[in-house]
C-alpha cells in the first residue's frame, strides 16, 4: 500500500513542522525510520486514527504536546552502558584530565540521567569529582527533572552494578547510592558538581569551554546535516585536545568535521580535537 | 539505461537460525543485485561474531551495519547488538537504541517495517527460526506494501515459534527449508529480473 505509506510521510512531516512552529521543538532533522516508528507507537497512545488527528490534538490542547514528547524522545540507557567505553575514560583520558586545574564536562542528550551518574562516580573515585562540573543537558524537561531525581528501580542495580565492575569500578557501586521503598537514590554529594539544564543540539548554540563532552547514541538519531550541526557544536565547545565520546556504534567517519578530530582510542570511540582546529 | 530501483534481501531470526544463514547466506550468488540485512537475536553483552563467521564463507561481502552507511547492492549487513537495525531513505542503514521490541534489540519487527516503508514492492523478507514471535508483523507489513515473504518451514526450524506465529498472521509466499531458500533469492534477484 504505498499510497498509505506516502501519505503518512507527509503528515509526519507536517506534524513535525507544527510541533516546531507551535512549541519550537525542533524535529526536522531527525532521522524519519525510527521517528516514524514512535509515531505510529504514539497514535494508539492518544487514540488517533492518523497523524493529522495527532496534529490536530497536538495544535489545539496544550496538555498533548508534553505526553507526545515523551513518545519522540525518551531513550532507555543504562549506568556504565558500554563498560569498555567507561574503562578506556578511566585508563586513558582521565590521566590527562588530571593535568587540567579544573574540568568541564557535557554530557548532551542525557536522558534519565543513568550516564551523568555513571561519569560523577568515575571521576569521584579518580579524585577528580571535586574540581569539576558536569553539565547535563537534554530537551525532555521531564527527562532532565528525573535524571536530576537521580533515582531508579532497585530492580535495574544489579545490571548497573555489573557494568560498573566491568569498567573498572574501583570499589562498591553501593557506596554511591542509598536503597529505599524498592528504590535506590544516587548521592547528593555527587549532584553538587552537576548542572541540569534545557539544552537542544538542533536549536541552541555553545555554552562553555568543555575538556570532556560524551554524547552517546543521540547522533544516531539526526540526520547528517543535523549530525554535521551537533559535531560543529561539539568542536567548538572543546578546548583545544579536548576529548569527544561517542556511542559505540558511532564515528565521524562521515561528519563534515571529522578533519578536525584525531581519532583518539578508535575501538572506543574517543576522539580528541586538534591542536590547531 | 533506465534507473532501476534498489532491491533488498530482509532476514530475521533467532534461536536455530545461525545453521539455517549457514544454508543460505553461502549460496548467495555474488552477482545478487540486492542488499542483504539480517536482523539475528544475540547476547546484548558480547561482540557479535556474525561477520567473522559467515565473511570467509560468502561470495558477499560481509559488514556490520554501521549507522547512516548506504546500502550497497551485493553485500551482506548484520545488526550490531543491542541495536535496532532500520532502513532509512537514501536507503541508507540507521541505528536506534529505542526499547526492545519482543524483549529484542534487534528486533526483526523494526527491521522488516523499515524496510517494507523504504523498498516496497522490491523487498523480500525472510523470517527463520525462533522461539518467540517476533517478525510476524514485520513479515505482514512486508505483504501490504507488496514485497515477498518467506517463512522457513517450521519442521525444518530448531524453534518452530517464530516460522508458526508468521504462519498464524500471513499466508506468505513461500514456506521453505533453509537449503531452498538461496535458490529461490538468486533468482528473484538476480541482475536479469531488473
Amino acid at each position: 500500500m504505498p499510497h498509505t505509506r506516502r501519505t503518512f510521510e507527509i503528515e509526519q512531516q507536517l506534524l513535525v513542522e507544527a510541533i516546531y512552529r507551535r512549541y519550537h521543538y525542533d524535529f526536522r532533522g531527525y532521522a524519519q525510520a525510527s521517528l516514524r516508528r514512535r509515531l505510529q507507537t504514539a497514535l494508539a497512545r492518544f487514540n488517533c486514527e492518523t497523524l493529522s488527528q495527532l496534529q490536530h490534538l497536538v495544535l489545539h490542547d496544550a496538555a498533548v504536546f508534553p505526553a507526545l514528547l515523551q513518545y519522540l524522545t525518551v531513550q532507555v540507557s543504562d549506568m556504565f552502558r558500554d563498560p569498555e567505553y567507561f574503562l578506556a575514560l578511566r585508563e586513558k583520558v582521565v590521566p590527562i584530565l588530571r593535568t587540567y586545574p579544573s574540568l568541564k564536562i557535557w554530557i548532551a542528550g542525557c536522558s534519565g540521567g543513568e550516564e551523568v551518574w555513571s561519569m560523577a562516580i568515575l571521576l569521584r573515585e579518580e579524585g577528580l569529582l571535586e574540581r569539576s562540573l558536569i553539565y547535563a543537558t537534554d530537551i525532555n524537561a521531564s527527562a532532565l527533572q528525573k535524571a536530576e531525581a537521580g533515582v531508579y528501580d532497585i530492580e535495574r542495580v544489579p545490571g548497573f552494578t555489573d557494568n560498573y565492575t566491568r569498567a573498572g569500578g574501583a570499589g562498591s557501586l553501593s557506596e554511591h547510592y542509598s536503597a529505599a521503598y524498592g528504590r535506590v537514590v544516587f548521592d547528593k554529594s555527587l549532584r553538587r558538581h552537576v548542572v541540569f539544564s534545557d539544552h537542544s543540539l538542533a536549536t541552541d548554540s555553545v555554552f562553555a569551554e568543555m575538556q570532556l563532552i560524551s554524547c552517546r547514541n543521540v547522533l544516531i538519531y539526526f540526520e547528517r546535516p543535523l549530525q554535521d550541526r551537533a559535531v560543529g557544536l561539539f568542536q567548538e565547545s572543546l578546548c583545544r585536545r579536548g576529548f569527544l565520546g561517542l556511542g559505540s556504534k558511532e564515528s565521524l567517519r562521515f561528519s563534515a568535521h571529522a578533519a578536525q578530530f584525531d581519532e583518539f582510542l578508535p575501538g572506543e570511540r574517543i576522539y580528541q580535537k586538534k591542536a590547531q582546529a | 539505461m533506465t534507473e532501476t530501483a534498489p532491491r533488498a534481501i530482509a532476514i530475521g531470526g533467532s534461536a536455530g537460525s545461525i545453521e539455517a544463514l549457514n544454508h543460505l547466506l553461502p549460496a548467495l550468488h555474488p552477482g545478487l543485485a540486492a542488499s542483504v540485512i539480517v536482523a539475528l537475536h544475540l547476547p546484548r553483552e558480547q561482540p557479535s561474531l556474525l561477520q567473522s563467521i559467515f565473511a570467509p564463507r560468502c561470495a558477499l561481502a560481509v559488514f556490520e551495519a554501521q549507522d547512516k552507511e548506504p546500502l550497497r547492492a551485493g553485500a551482506i549487513y548484520f545488526a550490531p547488538p543491542d541495536y535496532h537495525l532500520l532502513v532509512d531513505a537514501g536507503p541508507v542503514l540507521a541505528l536506534s537504541i529505542d526499547p526492545p521490541v519482543h524483549f529484542s534489540r534487534p528486533a526483526i519487527d523494526v527491521l522488516f517495517e523499515s524496510a517494507a516503508d523504504a523498498y516496497g514492492a522490491q523487498l523480500t523478507a525472510v523470517l527463520l527460526s525462533g522461539a518467540n514471535s517476533d517478525g510476524a508483523r514485520g513479515l505482514l507489513a512486508v505483504q501490504r506494501a507488496g514485497g515477498t515473504t518467506i517463512v522457513q518451514a517450521p519442521a525444518s526450524a530448531y524453534a518452530t515459534a517464530m516460522p508458526q506465529a508468521a504462519l498464524a498472521l500471513l499466508a506468505p509466499d513461500h514456506v521453505l527449508e533453509p537449503q531452498a531458500m538461496a535458490p529461490v533469492l538468486n533468482q528473484l534477484h538476480s541482475r536479469r529480473s531488473l
